[in-house]
C-alpha cells in the first residue's frame, strides 16, 4: 500500500477521534433525560409532534412496553412501504415511469430489508422504483430504522445504569428524538456537501443525451444527494442506483468518499462514548470503544492489503496489477479508478463493520481473502462498532458474556456496572448469541442441498458457497451488502431472506431489551475487591478475544470451505 | 401491541411528512439554488445539445479518441439505465478469459509488444460500469494512437493529456485519474 492509502486512513482516525466525544456528549444529552443543547429549536417541534401523535413524553415504559412499541412501529412500517411499492405505478413524482412491483415476494424482502435496517436489494433502483418510493418509503425509514436501533440502545444503556427501575424510558420520545436531533442534522449538512461535490438532487427522470461518438445514453437523475446521506449516517446502505456508492452520481470523488466513511463510523463510534458518559465513568466506554477499535483496524488494513495485493490470475492473463506513481494497480475488477483498490479495501471493511452495506466496490469480484474480510465483519455480528445502536447492543452484549466468563475462571459472581449478572442474563445472552448464527447456517445449508437456489450462483466453485453463506450472513445481521453475482430476486432467496432479516432484528432486540428490563430491576451492588474491573484495557482484551472465539468457533468451517480453499487455489 | 398501533401510524405519518418531504425539498432547493449544475448532474453540453455528463463514462471506440475502462453495466457497456458490476469472481475461469482477450485487444489497438502487461483498469470492468475516469498509466499507453488517428504530433497529445491529469484530491485521497470525457472534447477542441 502507498503511503498516501495510510494517510488516508489516518486522517480518517483522526477526524473520528476528535468528533467522538462531541458526538457522544451529544448524545448523552438528548437521551440524558434532562436539558440538551437546541431545546429551543427542538423542544416546540418536539411537543408537537407527541400532541399530534397522542403520546405522553413523560410516561415511560416498562420493556415489554417499550418491546411492543418497537414491533409496532416496524409493522406499520413495513406494511406502509410494502404498499407504496406495489401502487407506485398510480402515484405521483415518477418520472422513470417505474411500475407497480409486481412481485410480492420482492415487495416483503424489500420492505422488510429497508425498515429492518438491512438495504439489502434484489432489484435494480434506477428502474424499479419511483423517486417518491425513494423519498417518502425509502429515505423515511433510513432515518426510522436507524433511531430505532439507537432508541433500543440507549433504553440497553439505562438498563444498565438505572438502579431498581421498572421502566426504560419512552420509545417514542427516542424514537423521535433520534431523527430530529441526532439524525436529521447530521444528514442535513452532508447532503449539502454531497450535492456540492456532484451528488445529484434533481426531479428529472433519464435526461437523454447524444455522445461524442454518436449513440444514445440515459443519464439518470433523482432525489439522490438526501438519500445518500441518511444511507451512510444511518447505517442503511440502500442505493438509490444499482451500483450504490460505486455509482459516480452517488460518490462522484475520493472527497464524497472520505466523507461518506465518516458519516458511517462517527455515530456508532460516538455511541460507546455516550454509554460511558451515561454510565458515569469515561472508561467503561473508552474499554468498549478499544474492544470495537481492535476489531476494527485489524480487518480493516487487512482488506486493504489483500486488495492492493491483487490476483495472481489477472498477472497471468496479461495485466499489471503493480502500484506505481502512475496507476493505483491492485485487483481493479469491480472497482472505480478515483477510489483505486486500497480505498474500496477500507470501504468494504467500513460497511460490514456497521450495518451499512453500502459498496463502492463489486464485494463479488474482491480477493479471496480480500471478500472474507467484509465476511468475517458482518459474522461478528457488526458490534465494531456496529450498525447505529445495533452495533452497541451487540457489543455490551457480548460484554455480558465476558464478565461471565471472566466470574468463571475466578470463581465470584459476575457483575457489570455493579449490576449482577445472573441465570436470566446468561439465558437471554446465549439466545441473543445463538439465533442469528442459526439462521444463516440453516438457510445457507438449504440453499445448498437444493437445486432451484443453486441456479441463483454466479460464480462456480468455492466461491458459488461464499456467495450464499454471504447473502444470508449478510441479511440476518441487517447488513445488505451482497456478493452481487447471486441472483437473489427469486422466491426462495426472498421469502428466506425477508425472515432471517426479520429474525436477525426483532428476536435480537427483543433480547436486549428483556436483558435491559432484567437489569434495570436490580440495585448496585458496591465494588469489592473480588470484582473483575470492566474499565480497563485487560478487559477491552477479555472482550475482543471472547468476541473472536465465539465467532470463530461458529464459522470457522464454513470459511475454511469457502474463501480459504478458494485462496489456496488460486 | 394494539394500543401501540395508533401512535405507531401516527408518528410515521409525521416522520414521512419531515424526512420523506421537507427534507428532501430543502436539499432540492438549497442543491438548485447553490449548486445547481452539480445538482441537475454535472451535463456537458456542446453546441447546445448534451453529450453526456463528466460524472459518467460513455463509450469511446474509435482510435480517434482514448477509450474508458471495460462496462458491465446493460448489454452494450456504459448503460445509465443499468449500472453494475460484471460480478465475476477471482477464480471465475470467465473472468480470466475476458482479461486476457482484453489485454490481447489493447495491444494490438496501442501497438504494443505481445510481451507488454497492461494498466489493470484497461482490462477490467469497473464497479458501476460508469467509471469516468482512466489511470494515468492507461491514458500514457493510448497517446500516440490518439496522435496517429488525428495526425497530430505525440507530444501535442501528450501536453494535452498531462493537463488533464487529475492528482489525488487534497493529495492523499482516492487515486490520481484522467477524466476519458473532458480529455476527448479537448481534444476535439485542438485545431
Amino acid at each position: 500500500m502507498t503511503g498516501a492509502a495510510w494517510l488516508e486512513l489516518g486522517v480518517l482516525l483522526v477526524l473520528l477521534v476528535v468528533s467522538v466525544p462531541i458526538f457522544g456528549n451529544y448524545m448523552a444529552r438528548v437521551f440524558g433525560g434532562g436539558s440538551a443543547p437546541g431545546d429551543r429549536w427542538f423542544g416546540p417541534i418536539e411537543r408537537l409532534t407527541y400532541r399530534i401523535c397522542g403520546v405522553d413524553p413523560d410516561r415511560e415504559q416498562r420493556w415489554n412496553v417499550y418491546a411492543w412499541s418497537v414491533l409496532a412501529f416496524s409493522l406499520v412500517s413495513i406494511l406502509f412501504v410494502y404498499l407504496m411499492q406495489r401502487v407506485q405505478g398510480h402515484l405521483p413524482f415518477n418520472p422513470t415511469g417505474a411500475t407497480g412491483v409486481q412481485d410480492p415476494a420482492l415487495a416483503f424482502n424489500t420492505a422488510v430489508s429497508f425498515v429492518t435496517n438491512t438495504n439489502w436489494q434484489n432489484y435494480s433502483g434506477e428502474s424499479a422504483m419511483s423517486h417518491l418510493t425513494q423519498m417518502v418509503a425509502f429515505t423515511v425509514q433510513n432515518f426510522a430504522s436507524a433511531a430505532v436501533g439507537l432508541a433500543v440502545a440507549v433504553a440497553l444503556i439505562r438498563g444498565l445504569v438505572r438502579r431498581r427501575s421498572g421502566t426504560l424510558g419512552n420509545f417514542w420520545v427516542d424514537l423521535v428524538r433520534g431523527v430530529l436531533r441526532v439524525l436529521l442534522p447530521l444528514a442535513f449538512v452532508g447532503a449539502i456537501v454531497m450535492v456540492s461535490q456532484g451528488v445529484v438532487q434533481n426531479s428529472h427522470g433519464f435526461t437523454k443525451a447524444t455522445t461524442v461518438e454518436g449513440r444514445t445514453q440515459q443519464i439518470p437523475g433523482g432525489p439522490i444527494a438526501s438519500q445518500e446521506a441518511i444511507k451512510e449516517a444511518g447505517n442503511n446502505g440502500g442505493g438509490p442506483y444499482n451500483a450504490n456508492s460505486a455509482h459516480p452520481f452517488e460518490n462522484p470523488n475520493a472527497i464524497t468518499n472520505m466523507l461518506q466513511m465518516y458519516l458511517i463510523l462517527v455515530l456508532p463510534f460516538s455511541l460507546a462514548w455516550t454509554f460511558g458518559r451515561m454510565a458515569g465513568d469515561r472508561r467503561q466506554g473508552l474499554a468498549v470503544l478499544g474492544a470495537m477499535l481492535m476489531l476494527f483496524l485489524t480487518t480493516t488494513v487487512l482488506a486493504a492489503v489483500f486488495e492492493t495485493n491483487g490476483n495472481p490470475r489477472l498477472t497471468h492473463a496479461g495485466a499489471n496489477q503493480a502500484v506505481t506513481a502512475t496507476q493505483g494497480g491492485g485487483n481493479m475488477e469491480g472497482k472505480e479508478t478515483r477510489f483505486g483498490s486500497a480505498t474500496c479495501g477500507y470501504y468494504a471493511s467500513i460497511t460490514t463493520h456497521t450495518s451499512t452495506g453500502a459498496v463502492i466496490c463489486a464485494h463479488d469480484s474482491l480477493t479471496p481473502l480480500g471478500g472474507m474480510m467484509p465476511l468475517v465483519n458482518i459474522m461478528l455480528g457488526e458490534i465494531s462498532p456496529g450498525g447505529l445502536g445495533a452495533g452497541l447492543y451487540g457489543m455490551l452484549i457480548f460484554a455480558l458474556l465476558a464478565v461471565f466468563i471472566a466470574g468463571l475462571m475466578v470463581g465470584r459472581t459476575p457483575e457489570y456496572l455493579g449490576k449482577k449478572i445472573q441465570a436470566t442474563e446468561i439465558k437471554l445472552v446465549v439466545i441473543y448469541l445463538l439465533a442469528v448464527p442459526l439462521v444463516i447456517l440453516a438457510f445457507a445449508g438449504a440453499s445448498i442441498v437444493m437445486t432451484t437456489p443453486q441456479h441463483s450462483i454466479l460464480n462456480p466453485g468455492p466461491h458459488g458457497l461464499t456467495e450464499i453463506v454471504y447473502a444470508f450472513t449478510s441479511q440476518a445481521n441487517n447488513n445488505g451488502s451482497a456478493f452481487g453475482g447471486l441472483t437473489g430476486n427469486t422466491d426462495w432467496f426472498n421469502i428466506t431472506g425477508g425472515f432471517a432479516m426479520l429474525v436477525g432484528r426483532y428476536v435480537l432486540i427483543v433480547v436486549a431489551l428483556a436483558i435491559a428490563g432484567s437489569l434495570g430491576r436490580k440495585k448496585t451492588v458496591p465494588a469489592s475487591s473480588g470484582t473483575f474491573p470492566t474499565n480497563t484495557p485487560l478487559f477491552a482484551g477479555l472482550l475482543t478475544a471472547v468476541v473472536v472465539i465465539v465467532v470463530g468457533l461458529t464459522y470457522l468451517p464454513v470459511l475454511a470451505l469457502g474463501p480459504i480453499v478458494e485462496h489456496l487455489n488460486l | 401491541m394494539r394500543r401501540q398501533l395508533l401512535p405507531a401510524i401516527r408518528i410515521l405519518a409525521v416522520l414521512t411528512v419531515v424526512t420523506g418531504l421537507l427534507y428532501p425539498l430543502a436539499v432540492f432547493a438549497i442543491g438548485h439554488v447553490a449548486f445547481s449544475d452539480r445538482a441537475d448532474g454535472s451535463l456537458v453540453r456542446r453546441d447546445g445539445r448534451v453529450v453526456g455528463s463528466s460524472l459518467l463514462a460513455q463509450a469511446f471506440t474509435t482510435a480517434r479518441y482514448f477509450h474508458p475502462r471495460p462496462s458491465a453495466a446493460g448489454t452494450g457497456g456504459y448503460d445509465g439505465t443499468a449500472s453494475g458490476a460484471s460480478n465475476l469472481g477471482p477464480s471465475n475461469p470467465a473472468l480470466t478469459t475476458a482479461v486476457r482477450a482484453r489485454a490481447a485487444r489493447y495491444r494490438t489497438e496501442n501497438g504494443l509488444a505481445r510481451t507488454t502487461m497492461v494498466p489493470v483498469d484497461a482490462v477490467t470492468a469497473s464497479g458501476s460500469g460508469l467509471d469516468p475516469d482512466i489511470s494515468v498509466a492507461n491514458a500514457r499507453l493510448q497517446v500516440a494512437r490518439v496522435a496517429r488517428a488525428r495526425g497530430l504530433p505525440e507530444q501535442r497529445v501528450r501536453l494535452l493529456l498531462d493537463a488533464h491529469t487529475n492528482g489525488r484530491p487534497l493529495g492523499f485521497l482516492g487515486e490520481a485519474t484522467v477524466n476519458v470525457l473532458d480529455l476527448n472534447l479537448a481534444l476535439d477542441r485542438l485545431r
